[in-house]
């Protein structure tokens, strides 16, 4: 299997393999074959009396010691994975809520809040005051209203009640999964998955939508807060890949996902970049960004993007990376490996996420421009030890456009329709020029050859005038493969989409199509997209179960995967994985989730690892809605069937 | 393959490859069970294989013997009394000297079963036949070494096989003798196994 797609990624392979660095890819391929009862699901840790594996092939144990199947212990194996994930994304939140308190209590002056309208519509939809009060007045009150959506409640979390349909908070209740508290809910599904308590899959399937939602409503805050205090994302050109580390730069890599660090990173590195050209550098700070805070930072400010999670290590072959600064998720502790045999130095920064062989700077909000002064310094301070020789920056870049948040979608959509911005939008999707909608969401996967199915699902779906929106390591891989251009329009799009991309491009004054998908920011900034399918879904009266709209993490790594994976079933969405997720060990959790779930929230996943295939059966579960809503399905892909 | 390419120049012996066990690296993950299924299935994936009907058999096994876990897979005897029993002569050692069960001649007499003096083969009871290791034909070698995470499991010649275990014997009484060995990391391994 190829390693990558990715033209820089197999450059810097190569630059590794000659450096005898090892990556991720290798240290892979030391783990051949990996554990059959792992991969199925079927392994059971959770007492001291394991641990216990079912033999898939009958002929061994059929039960755990405790008496538990295979059903109940690869359910209650999914149920963590998805308290895992609700943990990192809530976690994240958190940490904006606690940033945005002190900065409301003067306590973090180097924060503040750049968007007040968007703080202001934040307050109005979860019910706290807006009219005559000063703006830190709400702010705090915001923040406060986000830390108790942790802990437990009486009433259902305002960040889940008041951004999804009135059909799916109904259906929710109906079904008992209504979260009454983020963090409640992770302790919940540890408590019924742990010795003894729930055995029933079905039942634990339940408790783990339920956390799913908690998921959904951590993100929510997430991206509400960090557009509040960093401003909320409008489009704007960057550019992305290995080649956008300049050689004649101190290089610095924000890596890892909240903003609260690298937006920090950035507005300092303006202000000392005269003290890095001092330092012989006549470029000054480059900086660029990996994994999802190189997101943020890019739809906020344009830096452009080096690199995804899975290649982070080649963002140091380069030999031109002064600093790597980490927070946290997704940061492989192998990275003060590779640094170690250069200049760079790895700095971590927050006191839950150290890593041997880094250099730790704690980042505190109270002293956030200081702190972030200390890592620029470290930066400087590496420069000198460069080794010219060495340095091997792959000469491949693309351009791309970020910066659509639901705001400036329909911003976008107001300059064709201002009386009525999703008409335009609705009008098209009903009359076919758009077929339908996928979100592109989750991770790189080292068990997939990077890229590929990405790149393979866009243009088959875009062919058939799929309208593709992306986060996270989806933005990662458009943007390496000049899927956010307006280049790609031309080569890609169907005749209906293009129709709609040059339309609402052209009333925006872009003299061309928007790019062929639109890159809606990191990867807890999926609600952006659940935001715009709820808009679309209250505009008709109708439910998400019942839109033409799709997502897919074809190339899916992370816990957070599975959970964002699993509020969009819950959610009522058609969601293709194309990695298989460790749930085959049991054909009843397995059935549950790829076809029984679909009568009870109307989504459900589609397993598929060949991306032909999957996009296929994404366009079949399009077609099935566009049917159910008597929309016409033109014959082309109607002969697809 | 480790330890097929021993003394450098010397040609390779005529005698057959087969399974050695060193049971003292079994960590008891059965590893190998599943990928004697798997290879044994009509998909030869995983994924594929849990969702077959007849679903497929391994050839292999690991017991447990107290806590120590011990793998046993068929020797491929030179005296192979399955083979011998054989009425159908189903069971036939071939060009290489593996003994190997053709399917279609076997009237499901149990009489190999009988006779093994390791267990080794046993009865599909869907299709009525002796199930019995048949080294992965599709292999370059067998899918349970292959599978084998901890070296336990070796696809060796006996000649070579018994070279490795007589070479780590005497690292490990040079050490005792007071000599100066160059083992792995510079240290012989007290582990006679873990040496090899």
């Amino acid at each position: 299997m190829e390693r990558s797609t990715d033209r820089a990624t197999l450059y810097g392979l190569e630059t590794a393999a000659r450096e005898g660095i090892i990556t991720i890819w290798d240290r892979y391929e030391a783990q051949l074959p990996q554990c059959n009862f792992g991969l199925l699901g079927v392994c059971c840790r959770m007492c001291l009396q394991g641990p216990c594996r079912i033999d898939p092939f009958g002929e061994g144990a059929t039960k755990g010691i405790c008496g538990a199947t295979a059903d109940t212990i690869v359910a209650r194996n999914l149920a963590r994975f998805i308290a895992g994930g609700t943990a990192a994304h809530s976690g994240h939140a958190k940490h904006l809520a606690h940033t945005m308190l002190k900065m409301a209590d003067g306590k973090a002056p180097d924060y503040s809040i750049r968007d007040e309208a968007k703080l202001k519509a934040v307050a109005a939809r979860v019910g706290v005051p807006v009219d005559g009060r000063p703006i830190n007045d709400i702010a705090r009150d915001v923040a406060r209203a986000g830390l108790l959506e942790f802990s437990e409640r009486e009433e259902p979390l305002a960040w889940l009640e008041t951004t999804v349909t009135p059909g799916r908070m109904e259906l929710f209740t109906k079904l008992g999964i209504l979260p009454m508290g983020i963090d409640s809910t992770i302790a919940e599904v540890m408590h019924a998955t742990t010795y003894g308590v729930d055995a029933d899959p079905v039942n634990i399937l339940l408790t783990a939508l339920k956390c799913s939602l908690s998921d959904y409503a951590g993100m929510h805050l997430g991206t509400d807060l960090s557009d509040a205090l960093f401003g909320t994302p409008t489009p704007r050109a960057s550019g992305a890949n290995l080649g956008t580390l300049r050689a004649d730069s101190i290089n610095v890599a924000v890596h890892g996902h909240n903003p609260v660090l690298s937006d920090i990173i950035c507005e300092v590195a303006v202000e000392m970049d005269g003290e890095a050209v001092a330092a012989g550098a006549p470029g000054g700070f480059n900086l660029v960004g990996v994994c999802c805070t190189g997101m943020e930072v890019q739809m906020r400010h344009g830096i452009p993007w080096a690199t995804s999670s899975l290649s982070q290590e080649l963002v140091i072959t380069t030999g031109a990376l002064e600093a790597m600064v980490v927070d946290y998720q997704c940061i492989q502790p192998s990275i003060a490996d590779v640094a170690a045999c250069y200049h760079t130095r790895v700095i971590t920064t927050m006191s839950m996420a150290k890593m041997p062989g880094a250099t730790h700077i704690e980042f505190t909000e109270e002293h956030a421009k200081e702190r972030a002064r200390e890592i620029l310094l470290l930066a400087i301070e590496a420069y000198p030890k460069r080794d010219s020789k060495r340095v091997d920056i792959p000469d491949i870049t693309s351009t791309a456009f970020a910066g659509f948040s639901t705001e400036a979608i329909v911003g976008a959509l107001a300059k064709v329709d201002p009386e009525d911005p999703l008409k335009p939008l609705v009008d098209n999707i009903a009359n076919g020029n758009i077929l339908g909608v996928c979100l592109f969401a989750g991770c790189n996967d080292v068990k997939a050859t990077q890229d590929e199915n990405f790149i393979v699902l866009a243009k088959a779906l875009a062919k058939e005038n799929v309208l593709l929106l992306a986060t996270g390591c989806a933005s990662g891989a458009f943007g390496r493969h000049g899927i956010f251009t307006q280049e790609a329009v031309a080569e890609y799009a169907g005749d209906g989409l293009k129709a709609v991309l040059t339309a609402v491009g052209e009333a925006n004054g872009l003299g061309g199509p928007l790019p062929l998908a639109l890159h809606m920011g990191s990867c807890v900034d999926n609600t952006r997209a659940a935001d715009v399918a709820v808009a679309v879904a209250n505009y008709l009266g109708v439910d998400l179960d019942k839109l033409p709209v799709v997502a897919t993490a074809p190339e899916e790594a992370m816990e957070k995967a599975v959970s964002i994976g699993t509020w969009a079933v819950t959610m009522g969405l058609p969601t293709h994985v194309g990695v298989v997720p460790p749930v085959l060990g049991s054909a009843a959790v397995a059935g549950l989730l790829t076809e029984g779930i679909k009568d009870v929230t109307g989504g459900w996943f589609i397993v598929e690892p060949d991306p032909a295939e999957a996009a296929k059966q994404l366009i079949a579960a399009i077609v099935e809605r566009r049917k159910g809503l008597n929309l016409p399905v033109p014959a082309s892909v109607a002969a697809l069937d | 393959m480790p330890g097929t390419d021993t003394v450098a120049g010397a040609a390779r012996s005529a005698a057959p490859q087969e399974i050695y066990v060193v049971p003292s690296r079994c960590t008891g993950c059965r590893s190998c069970e599943m990928a004697c299924a798997v290879e044994h299935s009509q998909s030869k994936s995983l994924f594929g294989a849990i969702t077959e009907t007849p679903l497929p058999r391994r050839r292999i096994y690991v017991e447990a013997v107290d806590t120590v876990a011990v793998p046993v897979a068929c020797r491929h005897c030179d005296e192979a009394f399955c083979a011998n029993a054989c009425i159908t002569g189903a069971i036939r050692r071939d060009s290489r000297g593996f003994v190997l069960l053709d399917d279609s001649r076997c009237i499901g007499c149990n009489s190999c079963i009988m006779l093994c003096p390791f267990g080794v083969i046993q009865k599909d009871e869907t299709r009525h036949v002796a199930v019995k290791c048949d080294l992965c034909p599709d292999l370059p070698g067998p899918a349970c070494v292959a599978a084998c995470p901890t070296d336990a499991l070796r696809f060796q010649e006996a000649g070579d096989f018994a070279r490795s275990r007589r070479r780590t014997a005497a690292v490990v009484g040079a050490a005792a003798a007071g000599g100066v060995v160059a083992g792995p990391g510079g240290d012989a391994d007290p582990d006679p196994a873990a040496a090899d």
